[in-house]
């Protein structure tokens, strides 16, 4: 009897376990499977427009042309650091923003903090698009910025703040921030404040304290919040597009100029290939990073 | 240097208040503690003891008054510089560091030698028994272990005062009574002021030289365990310490140090010993221990005792003792406990059963209403 439920119970485990998986294998292994395979396509005019990866007679047809087109153009290799860069400062500057918002969250009266925490979260409510145009208005030559620092006689003339990378800051910073915040908080809110109180009794000032015992607790939330915002940053599209000024060329725009302005969809998926690469490898390094802090602490 | 402390008290607490907004948490309490001393505040929740605490250690801000240790005013020295420790309640183990660099967190931050620290952590960790653990983290550590990890952490800087806030609480029953006599040896060895704050009055009892009982942010007796049990100040203090029973009455007689009181609680007059005798007429309470009173079958023949008729309500069986309550005639109810001294399978009284219950006059004692 009781091994009846027990295996049945396994069973349903099983079960449980495996849905997640099969919904990984058909979103995100297969189209990416899919990818792989037209990376080492030629383009062709057609539809689709990439050869297909057997000849009629049987044949395996895979290139290599299309790599070694991203390593001769230096535009990729430029615009791929550029947009590494540019989201590892973002991410930079979320984590100094968003800190200090989460501890104070962490912080504050239990009442108090979940009328906050719905006011980081209040923003999804809005489409993210319109968020990013309500930037556009913002940051314009005769936006509501400019118009203000005229009307206060701090500048005679617009500054020129649309269609830079300046913007582009605003706009990744502006938008990710919350992704930082919420699983900063989820650490802070757990954190002990006893532990705090201990590290001053034992001789510890506030800040010394801080950088002992909360900035080393804290750390899975940095981790987390820092992927979670550096992993899509590196591949947005819409914010450089919206924002950002004809110089700015990140590879979410170069990524999609590739497939529907010149259809070359080899070469385009030859790109995400690389851009995927070059997103896993800072996780897998910081996972495996965890996983011997995790050992150590075992 | 007007602030410096009057006399030889160690610890020094002088009209200290804190206030949070409209709350009085702490109430213009004045205390001395002794050098060496093992000190208890002892009261219930929300009574001010742990913001008290608190204030000794530095966390707390206080909103008058001033602390002197040692003859020097700390009152507004922050926690860091204070030669003063503390055990928290939850312990506050570092989960991050080894048992080892957690008891040495305290001299690292006094950028003491490396060699020195490691001697000294090593003593420590032998100290509380904790040899061969150096090397583990909190999370592979037992409950009682992590309180001994705590205790060496804060030992370890040879503090001038050692706070424990509910040293005890979070122990199972065997490991309490064996951490109570570890604690005391420890204090003992070591000769460091230990102020203890804890709601369970046996710790109290047991751990201290003497025991503050707090309540709304006041001091209602500081004194010996013995004091404070036997000679309660005030009603408030002889509930919360253990239990006593009490009869309303009217002081009817007073003279040569005995009190006669009449009460209609138990439908006649009792006496009691009372150096301060109140005037006759005015309200008091006969207070009386349960185990100060004797339960027999028969009516006892001594007339200077005070005696009374019940019926046996309930009873509890404790092993070593029996509880008993008894209703009075007046409806009354006294408890009442005895050594079960002899070994019998028998009870030797039963529900409903009537008894006499009487105690010494000496026994009794006599409160304020």
């Amino acid at each position: 009897m009781s091994r009846q439920t027990g295996h049945s119970d396994t069973t349903w485990q099983r079960i449980a376990i495996a849905l997640p998986y099969l919904w990984l294998l058909i979103f995100f292994l297969a189209p990416f499977a899919i990818i792989l395979k037209i990376s080492f396509a030629d383009p062709v005019i057609a539809m689709p427009p990439f050869t297909p990866t057997f000849g009629d007679d049987g044949a395996l047809q895979i290139t290599l042309d299309n790599y070694a087109f991203l390593f001769t153009d230096k535009l990729y290799a430029v615009t791929y650091l550029k947009s590494v860069l540019m989201a590892a400062s973002a991410t930079a500057l979320c984590l100094l923003l968003g800190f200090p918002i989460a501890y104070g969250i962490a912080r504050a009266e239990p009442e108090t903090r979940n009328i906050l925490l719905l006011l980081i979260v209040l923003p999804f409510w809005i489409s993210f698009l319109l968020r990013v145009y309500a930037w556009m208005g913002l940051l314009n030559n005769y936006g509501v910025i400019n118009n203000l620092l005229m009307w206060a006689g701090v500048t005679d003339q617009p500054l020129a703040m649309m269609y830079t990378d300046f913007a582009i800051y605003i706009g990744l910073v502006y938008s990710y921030l919350p992704f930082m915040i919420l699983p900063l908080y989820a650490t802070l809110e757990r954190m002990d404040l006893d532990l705090v109180e201990a590290a001053q009794d034992l001789g510890a000032t506030s800040t010394v304290a801080f950088w002992n015992i909360t900035w080393p607790l804290a750390r899975p939330g940095v981790i987390a919040g820092c992927l979670l915002v550096f992993i899509p940053a590196t591949g947005e599209y819409v914010i450089p597009y919206l924002l950002g000024g004809p110089e700015s060329l990140l590879i979410g725009r170069v990524l999609f100029d590739e497939f529907f302005t010149n259809r070359d969809w080899p070469l385009a998926s030859a790109v995400a290939i690389v851009l995927i690469f070059l997103v896993v490898i800072p996780i897998v390094l910081l996972q495996r990073n965890q996983a011997r802090a995790t050992e150590n602490a075992a | 240097m007007t602030a410096r402390s009057s006399n030889s008290a160690f610890i020094e607490v002088r009209k200290l208040s804190k206030h949070f907004g409209d709350f009085v948490a702490v109430d213009a309490v004045s205390l001395k503690i002794e050098r060496g001393e093992l000190f208890s505040i002892l009261g219930g929740s929300g009574c001010g003891k742990t913001t008290l605490l608190r204030m000794l250690a530095g966390f707390e801000t206080p909103t008058s008054g001033q602390v002197f240790l040692d003859g020097v005013d700390i009152t507004n020295q922050p926690p860091y510089e204070r030669p003063v420790n503390m055990m928290f309640q939850s312990y506050a183990v570092f989960p991050h560091m080894t048992v080892e660099q957690n008891v040495a967190y305290g001299l690292k931050k006094e950028r003491l030698p490396k060699e020195e620290t490691a001697s000294r952590v090593r003593e420590m960790l032998s100290l509380v028994k904790l040899d061969d653990f150096g090397a583990r983290k909190p999370n592979q550590l037992s409950g009682g272990q992590r309180q001994r990890v705590a205790l060496a952490r804060a030992l370890v800087k040879k503090p001038k005062v050692l706070l424990l806030d509910e040293p005890l609480a979070a122990l199972d029953k065997k490991l309490r009574e064996h951490t109570q006599f570890e604690l005391m040896n420890i204090q003992d060895e070591l000769g460091i002021t230990f102020v203890v704050v804890t709601h369970d009055q046996e710790e109290a009892m047991i751990l201290s030289n003497r025991i503050a009982v707090m309540e709304k942010g006041r001091f209602e007796q500081i004194g010996t365990p013995k004091e404070v049990y036997e000679f309660p100040r005030n009603r408030f203090v002889a509930d919360f310490i253990g239990t006593i029973n009490t009869f309303d009455g009217v002081v009817q007689n007073s003279g040569d140090g005995i009190v006669t009181v009449a009460s209609d609680e138990c439908g006649q007059s009792l006496r009691a010993l009372c150096d301060k005798p109140p005037k006759n007429g005015s309200d008091v309470c006969i207070a009386v221990r349960p185990e100060k009173i004797f339960i027999s079958q028969y009516k006892p023949d001594n007339h200077e005792d005070a005696c009374l008729e019940g019926v046996v309500e309930d009873l509890g069986y404790f092993g070593n003792l029996s509880l008993y309550r008894i209703r009075l005639a007046t409806g009354k109810v006294v408890q009442v406990s005895s050594q079960n001294r002899r070994r019998s399978i028998e009870r030797s009284f039963d529900w409903d059963d009537n008894v006499y219950i009487s105690w010494r006059p000496r026994s009794a004692l006599v409160l304020e209403p």
